[in-house]
């Protein structure tokens, strides 16, 4: 079926079946890789991704549902060349080792940051419950998340 | 390959369903389509309700607050009205999975998936709430203990999908309590859960109590003779206490890989004594 939606900030047509998972249209159709696949049932968070600005997962969405939505990945997060806020975040307070649940990470943060500019701490923990992380225990996750939060708000530059 | 639909509206679902009395209907997909993958089923066609604008929102409707089935649970956790009237419901959303899972999941999918499990039953039963049926032909409503007849078996016939929940107000309950076992707090199935709201003077005499337990047996457990036996009763752990053999006893929970039978039957006891340490406050009176 022919699907239109905005991915990343640009308007695109696609022609796909419309059973396709998104996570499959994405990474292997589309070479959008940064978005993750790790469960494939809705338990890890990897392939979490923005539509018309909630988190969802792209594991549990078919293709045809994409019809007039606004996609972000994590390709799309950052406007232009520089890096987005909650990136620069988890790059400076450490909070990326392998990277596999990174992207999802940045997108469900970024889904509370919208909702929430000022999170506590309680807050930011129960907003990435869905995204498992093996390597870090989460410490530099919320303090990235946490710090994201201060920068977007403008209480620090 | 599998047609998937799309309507958004309810006149456009009726044909769809007519044509293909096999479908699988689904509106987030957070279980369905995980089924899917695990090719636990296998449709001719999907038919995906997540635009049907008919079946979505929180209306309150003045005795009763009707939400519509297609509400994603996220947007029913913020709903105010939802906030004020049924914290208990809240409660028991917030710790329903995570956040992108419940921007996609919905009330209505969580009441037909009908899992032993489902978070949102156990609240639903002690508010008393109904269900709105509908196919091309007629409306009608059913109270949720009726509708659910077992693991995953709900009363919907050919043609027909579940439009709504309504959910009576209940004034006066100044206790709202839902509290779940599980292996980690968030994105886990419930080892065992217990949903109570109570109404308590201020010296903490139970003036009425309803209970219901979820993960204890097919489908949610009551148990009358526990409300019975706390009523008139000061709520204090010696009543508590009472309350919970009489709990334990009747509850049919099986051993599963997420835990067994007796440490089940154990935990539906020991969730009411939480009770004892909680405040009671108004809930339809807050501002």
């Amino acid at each position: 079926m022919k699907i239109s939606c905005t991915l990343n900030g640009t308007r695109i047509e696609l022609s796909v079946p419309a059973d396709r998972r998104v996570v499959d249209l994405l990474r292997e159709d589309l070479g959008l890789t940064g978005t993750k696949e790790s469960c494939g049932a809705g338990d890890c968070g990897a392939c979490t991704i923005l539509v018309d600005g909630e988190s969802r997962l792209s594991c549990l969405m078919l293709a045809a549902q994409l019809e007039g939505r606004e996609i972000t990945t994590v390709e799309g997060l950052a406007e232009s060349e520089s890096v987005h806020v909650v990136q620069r975040a988890f790059a400076e307070q450490g909070a990326v080792q392998c990277g596999f649940c990174t992207p999802g990470m940045l997108l469900a943060a970024t889904d509370l940051l919208h909702r929430n500019p000022r999170p506590s701490r309680g807050q930011i923990r129960e907003a990435v419950t869905g995204n498992l992380c093996r390597c870090t225990g989460y410490q530099k996750i919320v303090d990235a998340v946490d710090k994201a939060a201060r920068l977007v708000s403008g209480d620090e530059s | 390959m599998s047609d998937v639909h799309l309507p958004r509206h309810l006149k456009d679902v009726w044909p769809l369903l007519l044509n293909d009395p096999r479908a699988a209907v689904y509106a987030g997909g957070t279980d369905l389509l995980a089924k899917v993958r695990s090719a636990d089923a296998r449709p001719r066609s999907l038919v995906c309700l997540e635009r049907v604008e008919e079946l979505k929102g929180v209306r309150d409707d003045g005795e009763e607050v009707y939400i519509g089935a297609g509400t994603a649970l996220e947007h029913v956790l913020h709903n105010p009205i939802i906030e004020k009237q049924f914290p208990v419901l809240v409660q028991a959303i917030r710790v329903l999975a995570s956040p992108a899972v419940r921007h996609m999941g919905t009330i209505g999918g969580n009441i037909v998936t009908a899992s032993p499990a489902g978070d949102t039953l156990p609240p639903l039963h002690v508010l008393d709430a109904d269900v709105v049926v509908r196919s091309a032909k007629e409306t009608r409503r059913a109270s949720l203990a009726s509708f659910i007849r077992g693991p995953g078996k709900v009363d919907l016939g050919s043609g027909e999908i579940l439009a709504a929940v309504v959910v009576k107000k209940t004034a006066g309950f100044n206790i709202h309590h839902y509290e779940k076992v599980g292996k980690r707090k968030a994105q886990a199935c419930a080892v065992a859960s217990m949903a109570a709201i109570v109404d308590v003077s201020e010296d903490r005499v139970i003036r009425r109590a309803r209970f219901a337990w979820g993960s204890v047996g097919p489908t949610v457990i009551v148990v009358p003779e526990v409300e019975r036996a706390v009523l008139g009763r000061t709520l204090s752990m010696e009543t508590l206490r009472e309350a919970a053999c009489i709990a334990e006893s009747a509850v049919s929970p099986i051993d599963d890989l997420r835990a067994s039978a007796s440490y089940r039957r154990r935990l539906a006891g020991a969730l009411l004594l939480r009770l004892c340490a909680l405040q009671a406050n108004n809930p339809s009176q807050e501002h």
